[in-house]
């Protein structure tokens, strides 16, 4: 098995996708000729064309809505959009269009489209950089939300998202596209549902996606040394939600801690907690926290940035405190 | 077009007329609810394109005033009030509505209403036609006041630069809802404003559907030619408000009377009785021909058509069991 980089895995499903249908097309500010701003296209644009890896006009509601139409019949299109905060300029596109249509047109059309944008926090780019979008995504109906964790996700992921018949946004992190990990060698498709234990545990779950789950693999580490065997449940799908993995591991440790690199209000936290609330409430032996960023305009000063981010040790010390060991 | 044409094509554009005026009753009936945005008035501009166009064939789209253009693709009226009432018959089945009407088979690629939301789908559609090497061609029509949001110039450029298969029609009826064109724009003349994109473009007059088709078939011309983009702008006027809930109130009654004197409808059915096509007497006899099929035919079909499952509530949200949910059929 290759070890591969966040990108390198992105760029090998585009790859082995564009070879396979002449349909499937890449498009996005800067990902011919210049390779992509996270090099995920890097290549492409020599082996395949201007016709089929297309540099974009910087009109992320144009160029979105156009990949949505294309896909109306038949072409399957792989939109990057450079960073996730100009996505509010294509939300409209996303969500009255392409989420909607199936629906609206009672199942005679569909938009076969994957959205790949990079959010998160990742060195000093400010307010209008560092913001997070997966929670506004996730609670549209006829939308998917999926958000790898590691190479091998980022690469499974986009192949299943490629040939699903649903629109799917994936949620990529600006901090992890040189991330290096395994990747099977043969072609492989991951659930676009579902959810992955990331650490075995018995004491208490860590649910965390993407970026969030390595900080919970840090804390679960030192949590360790504490006595604490924490589980980490990697929700690598946002939408729909595993419930029943929720369940299941809320069952076995009877504590839960949710991780999100996002700030708290109407998001991945608050879903995860309504979730067992519905699903599993009297397994709890201690009411859900969240760990998760200030509810601030991601601040320049390296600083304020860094405060208003959560990090491995406030999960710990949610944890101890949980317990009783703060 | 020859006579035989132009005599389809006034029954045509009746049948359109009575189809909207009936809606209307059927909306204060409340057989309809929501919105609904009727078409009479600006009959000639879907007509006249379409005819220069193929339709069934080629691929078009359009915003909330959608009804005939999807009679005119080619669907089933019956299936287009059905729509309306609501029925799982509805070509939409019910989901849709007036203003999403969808007929893929007719290749009548829906009703969408965000104003100017299917600029940037339809230049989509051209870009897969090309890729796919078909000679079809997009289609989109839409009003002038879409012409004010981003995606247009979004769409335009993109259109441009990648010499895209797609015909942008204006239907500029002179109003964006209740605001007239002067308030809201800064170039009244909307062909005007595809120079900017270097897009060659016209403006007609859209309640002769003669000038209708010869400008239309010059823009269908150019754009299958595969020499890219077209903007066909046609001046046209619209009888009712907006929609059912707009009284209509900051319109000038002298403006109304005399865009009433230019009635697309009167002025193909007056040359036609002039050339000695028609008589007078045929086509009060087409008149009464389509009424009877709307109340006798369509109608009725409405009104029996069953309302949708509501255990199907929760159908066509996703795909259903799509293998790659579950990670492909390995």
């Amino acid at each position: 098995m290759a070890e591969l980089m966040y990108w390198e895995a992105i760029r090998r499903a585009h790859d082995e996708e564009m070879a396979r249908d002449p349909l499937v097309i890449a498009m996005g500010e800067d990902i011919g000729v210049a390779g992509g701003t996270y090099k995920a296209t890097s290549g492409l644009y020599d082996k395949y064309g201007e016709e089929r890896v297309i540099d974009t006009p910087i009109s992320e509601g144009g160029y979105t809505g156009l990949g949505i139409g294309a896909s109306f019949i038949g072409v399957r299109p792989i939109i990057e959009i450079m960073s996730v905060n100009f996505a509010w300029l294509a939300t409209d596109q996303i969500v009255n269009t392409a989420a909607k249509v199936r629906y609206m047109s009672g199942g005679q059309l569909e938009a076969p489209v994957v959205i790949r944008s990079p959010g998160g926090t990742a060195h000093q780019l400010g307010a209008q950089h560092s913001a997070r979008m997966e929670k506004v995504f996730m609670g549209i109906a006829g939308l998917r939300v999926v958000t790898p964790s590691s190479p091998r996700q980022a690469y499974g992921l986009l192949k299943s998202a490629v040939r699903c018949n649903d629109p799917v946004f994936i949620n990529e992190h600006e901090l992890m596209y040189n991330m290096k990990d395994e990747v099977p060698d043969e072609e492989y498709f991951m659930p676009l549902e579902g959810s992955e234990v990331a650490r075995e545990g018995a004491d208490v779950t860590l649910f965390a996606y993407n970026i969030s789950v390595h900080w919970s693999l840090q804390a679960a580490e030192e949590l360790a040394r504490h006595g604490i065997n924490a589980e980490v449940i990697d929700l690598y799908a946002l939408a729909p939600l595993d419930r029943e993995g929720i369940k299941a591991s809320v069952a076995k440790t009877h504590r839960a801690v949710i991780v999100e690199e996002a700030e708290a209000p109407v998001g991945v936290g608050s879903e995860v907690m309504a979730i067992i609330n519905e699903e599993c409430f009297f397994e709890l032996d201690a009411p859900p926290l969240r760990v998760s960023a200030k509810n601030v305009p991601i601040p320049y000063n390296r600083t304020l940035e860094k405060a208003s981010i959560p990090t491995a040790k406030d999960v710990v010390n949610a944890v101890l405190n949980m317990f009783g060991k703060g | 077009m020859n006579a035989a044409d132009k005599k389809r094509l006034l029954r045509e554009m009746l049948f359109a007329r009575r189809f909207e005026e009936r809606c209307y009753e059927a909306y204060v009936e409340r057989k309809i609810g929501g919105f609904l945005h009727l078409y009479p008035g600006q009959e000639a501009c879907v007509h006249g394109v379409m005819e220069a166009a193929r339709p069934g064939h080629d691929y078009v789209i359009t915003g909330y005033r959608d009804h005939v253009h999807a009679i005119k693709c080619g669907s089933d009226p019956k299936v287009v009030m059905a729509e309306l009432f609501g029925k799982e018959t509805g070509c939409s089945k019910g989901r849709g509505g007036s203003m999403h009407i969808f007929d893929v088979d007719k290749r009548f690629m829906g009703g969408y209403a965000l104003v100017g939301g299917p600029f940037p789908l339809a230049a989509g559609m051209a870009k897969a036609i090309k890729l796919k090497g078909g000679d079809e061609i997009a289609l989109c029509f839409l009003g002038d006041a879409a012409n004010n949001q981003g995606v247009f110039h979004e769409s335009l450029n993109m259109a441009a630069v990648w010499k895209l298969p797609v015909l942008y029609v204006t239907e500029n009826n002179l109003y964006g809802i209740g605001t007239r064109i002067e308030r809201s724009t800064a170039v009244l003349d909307q062909y005007k404003r595809a120079c900017g994109y270097d897009i060659p473009s016209a403006q007609a007059d859209g309640q002769d559907i003669d000038e209708v088709f010869k400008a239309a078939k010059k823009a269908v011309d150019h754009v299958r030619s595969g020499k890219g983009p077209y903007l066909l702008e046609l001046m046209t006027y619209r009888y009712r408000g907006h929609s059912m809930s707009d009284s209509n109130a900051y319109r000038e009654k002298e403006e109304e009377k005399e865009w009433g004197k230019r009635d697309p409808i009167i002025i193909l059915r007056d040359r036609l009785i002039e050339a000695g096509e028609i008589s007078e007497e045929d086509y009060r006899t087409m008149d009464k021909a389509i009424i009877d099929e709307i109340e006798n035919e369509i109608i009725p079909f409405c009104e029996e058509s069953p309302e949708p499952d509501v255990s199907e509530l929760e159908k066509y949200v996703l795909a259903e069991n799509d293998p790659y949910v579950k990670g492909g059929a390995q």
